[in-house]
C-alpha cells in the first residue's frame, strides 16, 4: 500500500516528516519498507516562458531560445522543433540532476552560450499523455496557466512523500487510507479529522427496512432508498452483503489535477473521473467498487453462483468460458461482471454512459482467490477481498463517492439499494489489568490501558478497576481474543518498555540425544579427516535418483519448483556428484566431500501417510592428496574411502564387515563393497562404474553411501576395558604367496583362529605382486604378536603356534612361506 | 718403590697431557679404559705392589688412589668438554629453512549453515534447552491447522508451498515441531526445547532459496512473560553476536504467536551506528517471535488459563550471511569448494 502524506495530512494532523513517521509507524507494527520523493530529480526544473526563438547561426538543426523563468531570462539551445514564442517549458538549469540521472552544466554549443536544458516527459520518467499533443517526440509544452517563475514539482503537485507499506496479513485495514490515519492518530497522538462518510460503523443497519417505502431518505445525505434496481443474493455464503448507488446525468471528462495527482502517488493511473472516483474511493475506505452502466442491466441485479458452460466477455476483452461455482453478478440477461475479479465488457462505462450503477460489495475472499487464479486475473479488487473487506464499509464508502460525483459534478447520485444476507455482530473482547501485566512482564496501571483504549479510538465499559470490556469496530478484524488486546496495549506503549527477564520455573539440563551426538561427532570426525561438508537440496531428478536409490518409493511433489527437481531424493549421492562434477567443470580436480542428510521413502505405493525420512551418509573422494614438498601425492582410492568408513567403525566401537556386491549398475563391480554391520546390510562404497562416470564427467570418483541409523541405535554402546598385558609381547613376521583371488581377510582370519588366544594380532603390512612372486599369485606379509596375560612367551611356544599357523593355512589355502 | 712412584707420576702427567689434546668422546673412552679400566696402566701398576715392602704398599696404594681419583675428576672434565663440543658442533650443523610450509595434515572444514547451527544449539543448550526435531514431510494439519493457520487463512499465503499430496506437504517452517514436541511432552513442564532443521518454500533468488534452514525455540511453563522472551533472545544474541549486542522488538504478525514481536539485533558490523549492511539503520532483523498463541498451546494439549509460552524462529542462512558476509544465499548451496574452504 503507497501512502501519500498529502493525502494522509487530508485525514490526521501529522507533525512528523516522511521518515519519522515511517519509522513510528514501523515501531508500532506497520512496517514501512520504502520511502519515496515524488519530486526527486526535480529541484531545480523551473516552469519558463519561451520569449524569442531564434536559428542557431552555425546549426541547422538547433534553435536558440530566450527563457523567462521569473527571476532572469537566460539563453538555451535546444535542438526541438515543436517550440513557438509564448509556450511554457520545464527548464532544467545548471545543477539539475533530473529524475533520468542527467545532469546539467552549462555549456557551448557551436559556440553559442546555453545555460539549461528544456524537458520532456520523458527526461523528467513522467508520463507521455501528460503532455498532450504538442508535446509528442519534442519538449514537453505546459498548459498555458502554469505558472512562470514557479517549481515544476510543485506546480504538478509532486512535493509530496510516499510511504511503502508493508503490511502484516492481519492488517487489511490498512489497506484504507481512513484507517492509516486511524492508525497515525494512535501512535503520534495527532488529532484525526476524519467525516461522517470515514465512520463505516453508524452505516451498519443501514439496510432498506422491510416496508419502507421507496422514496425514505437513506444514510447517504440527499440520496433516498430506491426500489428501481432489485437486488437478489442467491448465494449468501459467498456474498453477505451487496450495495448500490443508482447515479444519472453522468458526464465522463477527466478528474480535477488534486484528484489524478493523488492517485498517481498511490501508483494508480487516472482514467475518466468515475473510474477515478470508484478507484480513489476504495483507497480511501478499503472498499472495492465497480461502475457499471445502469442502462445496460436488463431487470434484477443477481449474486449467484456461475453455472457450467456459461460465457462472460470481460473488460479485457477476453471471452472466458466460466467454471460451475465461480461467482458472478448476472441480471435477467446473463453475466454482468465476475464478481470481485472483473467487470464485463458489455456494462462497460464508456464515454456514452448516462447512468450509473455503483456496486459496492462484500465477497467471499476464499471464493474470489479461487476464481482469480482460476482465471488468471489478479486485480486490485480481487487482491482486497481476498485478504479480507469490511463488510460493515460498503454504504459508507458510496457515502464517498456520492459526495465526490457531486464534488466533481460527475454525476447525481438518486438512489441507495442494499442487500444484506448476513452482517457479523461486532464482537466485545475483555482485557484485565492483570492479564496485561502477567503477560508482558512489566506493572501496567488501569488508567494507563485506559488511555491507550481512548487512543486507539474504541469503545469500553469499565468493570471494576481491573478488567474491560471493549467494543471492537468492525474495520479491526484482527482484535478477536484478549491476547489480541494486549498486544495493542503493548505496541502503543512501545515494546521497548518490556524488561528483560529470565524464566522463573524449575531448572533444565540441556542436553542432546545420543542420536543427535552421534551425528555430531560423526560430522567432526570427517572433518577432522579431511573431508568437506556438503549441504544439497532434498529435492531430485527423477531419472538420477531411480538409478542410485529406490525408484519403488520416491515421492513425486505435486508442485515442482522445476520440472526436472520433480521428486523427493531416496538417495544422497546424485546430489554429491552433481557438485563434484560442478567443481571439476570449474578445474576444481582433487575433492573429497560428504552430506549428512535424509532420504525419503513413500511406505506404500499411495502416500496417505508420512514417508520414511532415512538419515544417511554419502561421500565422494576423486583426484589427488595435496601436492606437497613433504609428502608424495597420493591419488585418492578405494582403500582411502574404506579407511574413511572403517575410521566411524572405530570411533562409534562398531565392526564393519565388507562383502562383494552381487550386480551394480552403478558401482564399478570389480571395485566396489557392501558394507555390512551384524547381520545387516547399511550401505555401498566404491569406484564408481566407468558407464557412470562418463555421464557425469568425472575420473575415477570413489562415492560411498550408508544408512546411519543402525549406527545412531548401536553407535552410544558402552565401553568396557580390557587389562593391559604386563608380559612382553614376541613379533613374528610371516609372508605368504597365495592365489590372487584369495581375500587377505580369509587368510588373516584363519591365521588367528589356528593362533587361539595367544595370538592376539596379526596385522597385513605388505602386499606385493611382481618379480619373484610367480603370475596369478601375490605375496602376503603379516606381522603376527604373540602375548600372554599370564606369563612371558618363550621363543619355543612361540615357534610352535608358527609353525602350527604355517601348516593350516597351508592346507586351507596352498599357501607357501616366502623367504 | 722410587720406580713405581716414578711410574705413577708419569701415567698422570702423560694422560693428563693426552686429554687435552683429545677431540672425540670415543678416544676420552678408550684413554679411560686404558689407564684406569680393570687392565689399565694403574691396575697393572697395583699389582706390582708386591715387590714393596709392607710398610711401603699401603703408602703406595694411596698415591695410587690419589692420582686414580685426581684423573677420574680430570676424565669428567674433559668429558663435559668434549660433550659440550660436540653438542655446539651439531647444534652448528643442524639446520632447518622454517620457512618451508608445514606438513598437510587433512583440513577438512565443515559447512557454514551446520557450523551456525551448531552453534546456536550449543548456546541455547548452556541455557537449560533440549533438542527436539520433526520431520521435514508433514501433514498440514501439523504445519498449518493445529498453528493456528486454517485452511484458507491469508496468511497461508506468506509461504507458497511445495505439496506431496492435499494433506501432506514439506513443512514451511519448524514451527508445527512446536505442536509435536507439547503433544509428546504433555503434561510436563516446563517445556524448554529448539527444533533445528531444514524447511521448504517455492522460492529461488539470491535471498530465497527453495530449501532452507530454522531454528525454532518454545518454551511454555507456569508465569511465563514476554520479558523471559526478552530476556532469553538478549542472552542467545550476546553469545551469538558478541556481548556488546542490544536487540530490540517490534510489533509483528505471526498467525501462532500473540502478541507477536519481530526481534532486531544492533548491527555487528557497525555497532549500531549505520552501515549498508544494515541498510543504515544500525539494526538487523533477525528473529521472529512472540507469546505462544492459546490455540496453539490447546493444539500442544496445554491450558492456555494455566501456562503461557514463548517461541521464536529464526533463518539460519540469514544468520550465517550475516555472520560471513555472504551476499548470495545460493553460494550456500553451490558447494564450491573454493567457497566452502574458508571456513
Amino acid at each position: 500500500m503507497k501512502v501519500s502524506l498529502a493525502w494522509l495530512q487530508a485525514l490526521v494532523d501529522i507533525h512528523l516528516d516522511g521518515r519519522a513517521l515511517a519509522d513510528t509507524l514501523t515501531r508500532g507494527g506497520i512496517e514501512v519498507g520504502g520511502i519515496e520523493h515524488l519530486g526527486k530529480g526535480c529541484e531545480d526544473v523551473w516552469i519558463g516562458e519561451i520569449k524569442a526563438l531564434t536559428k542557431h547561426p552555425d546549426a541547422d538543426k538547433l534553435q536558440i531560445c530566450q527563457i523567462d523563468i521569473g527571476t532572469k531570462t537566460l539563453p538555451i539551445v535546444t535542438g526541438a522543433n515543436n517550440l513557438q514564442v509564448g509556450d511554457k517549458v520545464p527548464v532544467a538549469v545548471e545543477g539539475a540532476h533530473l529524475p533520468n540521472g542527467l545532469r546539467i552544466k552549462r555549456a557551448k554549443l557551436r559556440g553559442v552560450q546555453s545555460e539549461g536544458m528544456l524537458c520532456s516527459t520523458e527526461e523528467l520518467l513522467l508520463d507521455a499523455a501528460l503532455g498532450g499533443e504538442r508535446s509528442q517526440g519534442g519538449i514537453w509544452i505546459l498548459a498555458e496557466d502554469a505558472p512562470v517563475g514557479g517549481k515544476l514539482a510543485a506546480w504538478l503537485g509532486q512535493e509530496d512523500t510516499v510511504l511503502e507499506l508493508d503490511l502484516y496479513p492481519n492488517r487489511p485495514d490498512c489497506l484504507a487510507m481512513v484507517n492509516i490515519a486511524r492508525e497515525t492518530a494512535s501512535l503520534t497522538g495527532a488529532a484525526l479529522h476524519l467525516p461522517d462518510w470515514a465512520q463505516e460503523d453508524q452505516y451498519r443497519g443501514s439496510s432498506l427496512p422491510v416496508g419502507t417505502e421507496t422514496g425514505t431518505l437513506s444514510p447517504i445525505p440527499g440520496v433516498a432508498w430506491t426500489r428501481d434496481c432489485a437486488i437478489e443474493i442467491d448465494d449468501p455464503d459467498l456474498c453477505w452483503r451487496y450495495a448500490g448507488l443508482l447515479v444519472e446525468d453522468v458526464r465522463i471528462a477527466p478528474s480535477p489535477d488534486w484528484l489524478q495527482q493523488r492517485l498517481q502517488a498511490a501508483g494508480v493511473r487516472a482514467i475518466n473521473n468515475i473510474v477515478d472516483i470508484t478507484n480513489y474511493c476504495m483507497l480511501e475506505m478499503g472498499q472495492p467498487l465497480h461502475a457499471f452502466d445502469r442502462d445496460k442491466i436488463t431487470g434484477t441485479v443477481r449474486v449467484r453462483r456461475a453455472r457450467a458452460g456459461e460465457t462472460l466477455t470481460t473488460l479485457d476483452h477476453v471471452e472466458r468460458t466460466l467454471e460451475e461455482g465461480m461467482l458472478l453478478i448476472t441480471d435477467d440477461a446473463g453475466p454482468l461482471a465476475l464478481a470481485g475479479v472483473m467487470g464485463g465488457l458489455q456494462s462497460e462505462v464508456t464515454s456514452a454512459t448516462r447512468r450509473l450503477f455503483v456496486e459496492s460489495a462484500h465477497f467471499a475472499g476464499v471464493s474470489i482467490r479461487r476464481t482469480s487464479r482460476r482465471v488468471g486475473l489478479a486485480s486490485e479488487a480481487a487482491a482486497r477481498f481476498e485478504k479480507g473487506v469490511n463488510p460493515y464499509g460498503a454504504v459508507a464508502t458510496l457515502a464517498r463517492v456520492a459526495e465526490l460525483l457531486l464534488e466533481l459534478q460527475a454525476g447525481r447520485p438518486v438512489g441507495l439499494v442494499d442487500t444484506q444476507a448476513y452482517l457479523p455482530a461486532l464482537p466485545r473482547v475483555n482485557i484485565s489489568v492483570r492479564h496485561t501485566s502477567e503477560l508482558l512482564g512489566y506493572l501496567v496501571q488501569s488508567d494507563e490501558i485506559e488511555k491507550i483504549l481512548r487512543q486507539l479510538g474504541l469503545v469500553y465499559q469499565k468493570s471494576g478497576t481491573e478488567e474491560f470490556s471493549v467494543e471492537i469496530p468492525s474495520y479491526r478484524s484482527d482484535l478477536r481474543i484478549e491476547e489480541d488486546l494486549i498486544e495493542e496495549v503493548a505496541r502503543i506503549t512501545g515494546y521497548e518498555r518490556i524488561p528483560t527477564t529470565l524464566p522463573q520455573g524449575s531448572q533444565t539440563q540441556g542436553r542432546r540425544t545420543q542420536e543427535q551426538e552421534i551425528r555430531r561427532q560423526l560430522r567432526h570426525l570427517l572433518v577432522g579427516a579431511g573431508m568437506h561438508e556438503v549441504l544439497t537440496y532434498s529435492f531430485a531428478r527423477v531419472d538420477q535418483d531411480a538409478l542410485w536409490g529406490e525408484a519403488a518409493q520416491a515421492i513425486p511433489l505435486l508442485n515442482p519448483l522445476r520440472d526436472e527437481l520433480r521428486t523427493m531424493r531416496t538417495a544422497l549421492l546424485p546430489g554429491l556428484l552433481d557438485i563434484a562434477s560442478r567443481n571439476r567443470s570449474r578445474r576444481n580436480m582433487d575433492l573429497s566431500i560428504f552430506e549428512i542428510g535424509s532420504v525419503y521413502q513413500a511406505k506404500s505405493a499411495m502416500i496417505n501417510e508420512l514417508p520414511n525420512e532415512i538419515l544417511r551418509l554419502a561421500g565422494v573422494v576423486m583426484g589427488k592428496t595435496k601436492k606437497h614438498w613433504h609428502a608424495a601425492e597420493t591419488p585418492y582410492d578405494f582403500y582411502y574411502v574404506k579407511g574413511l568408513v572403517e575410521a566411524i567403525a572405530w570411533k562409534f566401537h562398531l565392526t564393519f564387515h565388507y562383502h562383494v556386491p552381487e550386480r551394480s549398475e552403478v558401482y564399478h563391480p570389480g571395485r566396489s563393497a557392501e558394507i555390512w554391520l551384524g547381520n545387516a546390510k547399511i550401505g555401498m562404497m566404491g569406484e564408481m562404474h566407468p558407464l557412470q562416470e562418463k555421464q557425469w564427467d568425472l575420473e575415477r570418483a570413489i562415492v560411498l553411501e550408508i544408512d546411519l541409523r543402525p549406527l545412531l541405535q548401536k553407535g552410544g554402546a558402552g565401553i568396557r576395558v580390557s587389562p593391559i598385558p604386563r608380559f612382553p609381547a614376541i613379533l613374528r613376521d610371516l609372508s605368504l604367496v597365495v592365489r590372487e583371488e584369495i581375500p587377505a581377510v580369509a587368510v588373516n582370519e584363519s591365521m588367528r583362529k589356528l593362533g587361539g588366544i595367544l595370538l592376539q594380532q596379526v596385522e597385513l603390512f605388505d602386499v606385493y605382486a611382481g618379480k619373484s612372486v610367480p603370475d596369478g599369485y601375490k605375496s602376503l606379509t603379516f606381522s603376527l604378536r604373540y602375548q600372554s596375560l599370564d606369563e612371558t612367551l618363550t621363543d619355543a611356544q612361540v615357534n610352535k603356534l608358527n609353525e602350527r599357523i604355517l601348516a593350516g593355512i597351508q592346507q586351507e589355502f596352498g599357501a607357501q612361506q616366502r623367504n | 718403590m722410587v720406580v713405581l712412584l716414578e711410574e705413577v707420576r708419569r701415567i698422570k702427567e702423560e694422560t693428563l697431557k693426552r686429554f687435552e689434546d683429545l677431540e672425540s668422546l670415543d678416544e676420552l673412552q678408550a684413554l679411560k679404559v686404558k689407564v684406569l679400566g680393570k687392565k689399565g696402566e694403574l691396575t697393572a701398576l697395583l699389582r706390582q705392589m708386591g715387590s714393596l715392602s709392607a710398610e711401603e704398599r699401603p703408602k703406595f696404594g694411596q698415591v695410587v688412589n690419589e692420582v686414580r681419583d685426581y684423573l677420574e675428576s680430570a676424565w669428567e672434565d674433559q668429558l663435559k668438554r668434549l660433550e659440550d663440543l660436540a653438542l655446539q658442533s651439531r647444534l652448528k650443523a643442524e639446520k632447518l629453512d622454517i620457512s618451508l610450509p608445514a606438513a598437510w595434515l587433512a583440513r577438512g572444514y565443515q559447512h557454514p549453515l551446520t557450523r551456525v547451527m551448531e552453534e546456536v544449539e550449543d548456546i541455547f543448550l548452556g541455557m537449560g534447552f533440549q533438542i527436539s526435531e520433526g520431520p521435514e514431510i508433514e501433514t498440514d494439519y501439523y504445519n498449518f491447522e493445529a498453528l493456528n493457520l486454517p485452511k484458507e487463512h491469508p496468511a497461508r499465503e506468506m509461504q507458497d508451498s511445495f505439496y506431496i499430496t492435499e494433506d501432506i506437504l514439506l513443512r514451511t517452517q519448524t514451527s508445527p515441531v512446536q505442536i509435536r514436541t507439547m503433544e509428546k511432552l504433555y503434561p510436563q513442564l516446563p517445556v524448554k526445547i529448539i527444533a533445528p532443521g531444514k524447511v521448504y518454500r517455492k522460492d529461488d533468488d539470491a535471498t530465497h532459496s527453495p530449501m532452507f534452514h530454522q531454528v525454532e525455540g518454545l518454551v511454555v511453563d507456569v508465569g511465563i512473560r514476554m520479558s523471559d522472551l526478552k530476556g532469553i533472545l538478549l542472552n542467545f544474541c550476546q553469545e551469538m553476536f558478541g556481548p556488546e549486542r542490544e536487540i530490540r522488538l517490534r510489533p509483528s504478525f505471526f498467525p501462532f504467536t500473540e502478541p507477536s514481536a519481530e526481534v532486531d539485533v544492533s548491527c555487528m558490523l557497525c555497532a549500531g551506528s549505520g552501515c549498508r549492511i544494515c541498510k543504515h539503520t544500525g539494526w538487523l532483523e533477525i528473529l521472529g517471535s512472540g507469546m505462544v498463541h492459546p490455540q496453539v498451546l490447546r493444539a500442544g494439549g496445554y491450558d492456555p488459563e494455566k501456562v503461557r509460552g514463548f517461541a521464536f524462529g529464526m533463518g539460519v542462512e540469514r544468520i550465517a550471511m550475516l555472520k560471513y558476509g555472504i551476499e548470495d544465499m545460493r553460494l550456500l548451496f553451490d558447494n564450491d569448494i573454493r567457497f566452502l574452504q574458508q571456513f
